[in-house]
């Protein structure tokens, strides 16, 4: 068919041999030569495996696309001699990564071996994009040694309806950042550790006092997208007892709903102790931590990535020079002692992303060898080379995250706390909403009335009050 | 002719006020790329040219200008040549509800440029394996196009006179000839500037690009910008402003080079 | 216009169009069709609804029509096509197109220059220039009229995305009434002037009846093209809380980000009848008063 195509504009090109229209022959004949001329070509292996990630070289998520093409290519092809891999790097949006690889899977193409999203995983499988690793790679999935390495809990990224759907490449945690020099300066303990949300208030209400200019950032309002919902409304709900779905319900307007928006209410609802406007901006986020790194902002609940790629000495986005010195963290309290989810002291919350094998493959079994391969001890090391962040596997963090004391804290103090996002079709956009019931209170309505509003578009997302818990 | 002198010097005022207004927000192209640490703001840079080094890195940063360039190109040949046969026929031949017919084009195809749209376009192109070529780009973008550039032409092909094209005919000229001779020269700045627009929307072009194509060696830049930012989502500001001024370089030397050459307006040169 | 001049006839008038035609129907009518159907399933990107849509008829119709979100929108969309296109493009296109029409100094050159480099630059780079001037912190706009700290896109941001559009889209309009004005005979212009007839009163009995085929046009096509402008996305992302989210970042959301095909397709159809009632308003307004006009024009200067 597609021969057919480019014969098809060569013949036009023939057609039209008339001297004095060079420039329309010689467009057309580029045209002809570089969508058929440049073909792939598939070396000398008799299967050819692809991978598709959110990764570029150059671009986004750099170093995981020069570990494929320079790691995990040369090194599966040296073990495996008639297989070739390819690379498909992506490096956008996540919800346009997304969009493209359904697309993919719903005319039943694209790469073998697929990274996505774990909050992805339930959509997708319901759409039949995806099926479980046993039914496409065979018996081998569930001999896997890797299983053992992965605690359960990781494990559950790539899990929907208790089936296994991808193998998780590792995890994070959210924490309360904060800059030590200015809690120096508002004669604030050093460490800190709050354990209840009256002390991040009045830890912020000193730090006010003492000149900073934004004391308190928890990410507000719609512009900043899943990170309100991440770093904000999700592990304050966590700290007032409640999950946003548990047992086949959602939370509605309940008390911990109204909590956990009261809590904006007081950083927002004209204290001071936050800034409105910053939660309205469209580059918000990143205006958030060029100013923390500027040493404006007093304290910011952000995931580990922010210790890794923000503030991060010298590759970071908003590099810190002395962040070993100057920035602390410490794990989010529950409203009140005891008051968080499963009668915790402190809560968390985690994602991470997952990879899928494509059910319509055509080399299922070469393809699980591959995503096993790209799991194994050896290449998740040589994943993280250099770079501290959690990977998936136990023994691989044991070894690896001793380099960083911060990562090991997330390890070992908050992901035995930690929750996790349900991985359903609906759950974006109850995110959205939730995003806009905070966005409510920062342009200064009630908690109150926000989590009334957010009752009312949650019934219509949800399918009515009958889906909705307490 | 104070009222004369008044007025030449209110219009004097006001172009200078649109000149400022115009020129303003270039500014940032135009000190970012030389900042050594740009941010989202305009400042006297700390001048280097460490960022156009690093963009040069990227791997994929020049191939995607020669990408860009093709399908912006291709699009726009493409669409000046489909698009001036067609309006010279509906110029010079009577359709009944022509007018109509083509209003509706232009109107379905703001349905199909738009978000919602991509299912049915993607499905499309996987069904005539034109996804991952830049031919599938060429034609899906054109498609959009034509209805808008067989509007704009055909308005003006409606004022050209035809009195040349009767007399060239008496000299038993083919229609082809009548065209390439006698119509192309008339309405060429009116061609050259639907091929600029043409290339101008399809350089900035994101959403069609991305889902059509797969290799990156084929992607445009507009699709290589929306790579440079981190993993959270941060913009790298030194390749961005860096990429956004080279790639902005190529749209701005077709425009300088078709201004030159065909003047830049719909129609030139005929006083009715 | 009425006559075959070029003796193509109908069958080499067919082959002329044929061409077009062929690349209109694949690659536009009929995913267009195919969109307009999918607004009336319930159809998704993912999840239960993709694997097996269901035929909904009007319900994402009504369901949209019954979204305050939507019609907010709608009305948002309403002031920035009223706005930006039809009183800021048209006008400010007309005004430079009017002045620059006599002039030939360097002057000239450059503006029109200007205006032409702010409608060619790729969309993904304007909106990061737009960000430069208006940012809230030390933004351009702010350093120059000493206003530090004014959130010209939060506080305006449908001002702000008007303005961003004319500056955007003017070139358009100016280069097409640039065009239409050269069929103005300036000796007219001369006579109405020597009548002692003020420049409206030129441009009212003068110029407008001879270019009200290209208005028409132009503002055919900039009302559409602005409906369906997703850019200024890039600059406000439709907040702060939808308080700048026009129909075409609507559709991006509920589509996209929400992933609801269906229910966008719907608004997708929508927009494009909002379209055809704003075409039918333009065709009454500029044909309603052509007879007399026409005459009007015919018989001079005037009046």
């Amino acid at each position: 068919m597609r021969l057919s195509v480019c014969l098809h504009v060569l013949n036009r090109e023939a057609d039209m041999r008339s001297p004095s229209r060079p420039a329309v022959i010689g467009a057309i004949t580029v045209l002809a030569l570089t969508s058929c001329g440049t073909g792939t070509d598939s070396g000398g292996g008799s299967v050819t495996l692809t991978i598709a990630a959110n990764s570029i070289s150059g671009g986004k998520n750099s170093e995981s696309a020069d570990w494929i093409t320079k790691w995990v290519i040369p090194e599966f092809q040296k073990a495996h001699p008639n297989v070739k891999v390819t690379f498909q790097p992506s490096g956008v949006d996540d919800e346009q990564y997304k969009t493209k690889i359904s697309l993919d899977l719903k005319s039943k193409t694209g790469a073998d071996v697929i990274d996505l999203d774990g909050i992805w995983v339930g959509e997708f499988a319901q759409a039949g994009y995806i099926k479980p690793l046993a039914e496409v790679g065979g018996a081998a999935v569930e001999q896997w040694e890797g299983w053992s390495q992965i605690p359960q809990a990781v494990q559950g990224l790539g899990i929907f309806d208790g089936k296994k759907y991808g193998l998780p490449q590792g995890t994070d945690g959210r924490v309360l950042f904060y800059n030590k020099t200015l809690f120096k300066k508002a004669g604030l303990p050093e460490p800190w550790q709050p354990t209840s949300w009256q002390e991040i208030i009045d830890a912020g209400t000193r730090l006010k006092a003492a000149g900073v200019p934004v004391p308190i950032q928890l990410n507000a309002g719609t512009a900043m997208g899943e990170a309100t919902t991440m770093q904000g409304v999700l592990p304050l709900l966590a700290g007032a007892g409640s999950e946003i779905y548990t047992a086949g319900k959602w939370t509605g307007d309940s008390q911990a709903m109204r909590d956990a928006l009261g809590l904006y209410q007081q950083i927002y609802g004209g204290s001071g102790l936050g800034d409105p406007k910053l939660q309205q901006e469209a580059k918000g986020r990143d205006k958030s931590f060029a100013r923390f790194a500027e040493g404006e902002i007093g304290i910011l609940a952000e995931s580990d990535y922010f210790w890794r790629s923000v503030v991060e000495p010298t590759a970071g986005v908003a590099p810190m020079k002395d962040r070993d010195q100057v920035v602390g963290y410490t794990k989010i309290p529950a409203k009140r002692p005891g008051g968080g989810i499963r009668g915790q002291d402190h809560v968390s919350m985690s994602g991470g992303a997952v990879r899928v094998l494509n059910p319509f493959s055509k080399n299922p079994g070469p393809a699980w060898e591959l995503l096993a391969f790209m799991h194994s001890a050896a290449a998740t090391k040589s994943e993280l080379a250099g770079q501290v962040r959690i990977s998936s596997r136990t023994d691989v963090n044991d070894e690896v995250l001793t380099a960083d004391p911060m990562l090991r804290y997330i390890a070992e103090e908050v992901l035995p706390i930690t929750a996790y996002r349900p991985g359903v079709a609906v759950y974006p956009q109850v995110s959205t909403a939730l995003q806009e019931a905070t966005a409510a209170v920062v342009s200064g309505g009630s908690a109150a009335e926000a989590s009334a509003a957010y009752q009312t578009k949650l019934e219509g997302l949800v399918g009515g009050a009958a889906n909705i818990g307490g | 002719m104070i009222r004369h002198t008044l007025g030449r010097l209110t219009a004097t005022v006001f172009l200078a006020l649109v000149l400022a207004f115009f020129t303003l927000p270039m500014l940032w192209l135009a000190s970012a790329p030389f900042d050594d640490t740009p941010r989202i703001t305009t400042s006297v840079p700390e001048f280097t040219l460490n960022n156009f080094a690093a963009i040069l890195d990227n791997p994929y940063a020049l191939g995607s200008i020669r990408n860009s360039l093709i399908q912006g190109g291709g699009a726009a040949v493409l669409v000046v040549v489909l698009a001036a046969l067609a309006a010279y026929a509906l110029s010079r031949v009577r359709v009944p509800g022509r007018d109509v017919l083509l209003y509706l084009l232009l109107l379905l195809s703001s349905v199909v440029t738009g978000t919602a749209a991509m299912v049915p376009v993607f499905e499309l192109a996987t069904r005539l394996d034109l996804i991952d070529t830049h031919l599938g780009v060429i034609l899906v973008v054109s498609g959009g196009l034509l209805p808008a550039a067989i509007f704009i032409l055909k308005d003006f092909m409606d004022e050209t006179p035809t009195t040349y094209e009767e007399s060239a005919r008496v000299f038993g000229a083919t229609p082809l000839q009548i065209m390439r001779h006698i119509v192309v020269p008339l309405v060429r700045p009116g061609l050259a500037t639907i091929a600029v627009w043409a290339l101008a929307s399809v350089w900035g072009g994101f959403l069609f690009q991305f889902i059509l194509l797969r290799d990156p060696e084929k992607a445009p830049g507009s699709v290589i910008l929306y790579t440079l930012y981190t993993e959270g989502g941060a913009p790298r500001l030194d390749l961005i402003s860096t990429f956004s001024l080279l790639y902005s370089l190529p749209v701005v030397a077709m425009y300088l080079f078709v201004s030159q050459r065909y003047g830049f307006r719909f129609h030139g040169g005929i006083k009715a | 216009m009425s006559g075959d001049a070029a003796g193509l006839g109908k069958g080499r008038a067919t082959a002329f169009v044929l061409p077009a035609l062929v690349l209109i129907t694949v690659f536009l009518i009929f995913p267009a069709l195919w969109t307009i159907y999918l607004g009336l399933t319930d159809y998704r990107l993912t999840g239960l609804s993709a694997a097996n849509p269901r035929i909904v008829g009007l319900d994402n119709y009504t369901g949209a029509l019954g979204d305050p979100r939507f019609r907010t929108s709608l009305w948002l969309t309403l002031l920035y096509v009223g706005g930006s296109a039809i009183v800021g493009q048209a006008g400010l296109g007309f005004a430079l197109a009017w002045i620059l029409r006599s002039r030939t100094g360097a002057v000239s050159r450059l503006v029109e220059g200007v205006v032409l480099l702010s409608w060619i630059l790729p969309s993904t780079v304007v909106g990061f220039l737009w960000f430069a001037l208006l940012d809230r912190d030390d933004g351009t706009l702010n350093a120059l009229l000493h206003t530090p700290g004014f959130a010209w896109l939060l506080d305006h941001p449908l001002l702000s995305i008007i303005v961003f559009n004319v500056w955007r889209g003017t070139a358009f309009s100016m280069m097409l009434y640039s065009a239409a004005l050269e069929n103005v005979p300036p000796s007219h212009l001369e006579t109405a002037r020597l009548a002692d007839a003020g420049v409206p009163q030129q441009l009212r009995d003068v110029v407008f009846p001879r270019i009200r085929r290209h208005v028409l046009t132009n503002l055919l096509l900039i009302s559409l093209w602005t409906f369906n402008d997703f850019t200024p996305f890039v600059l406000t992302g439709g907040g702060p809380e939808g308080r700048s989210e026009i129909l075409p970042v609507y559709v991006y959301r509920v589509a996209l980000r929400d992933g609801e095909l269906g229910v966008g397709a719907a608004i997708s159809f929508l927009i494009l009848l909002i379209n055809l009632v704003f075409a039918l308003a333009y065709l009454r307004l500029l044909r309603g008063r052509n007879g007399r006009r026409e005459i009007a024009a015919a018989g001079g200067p005037h009046t």
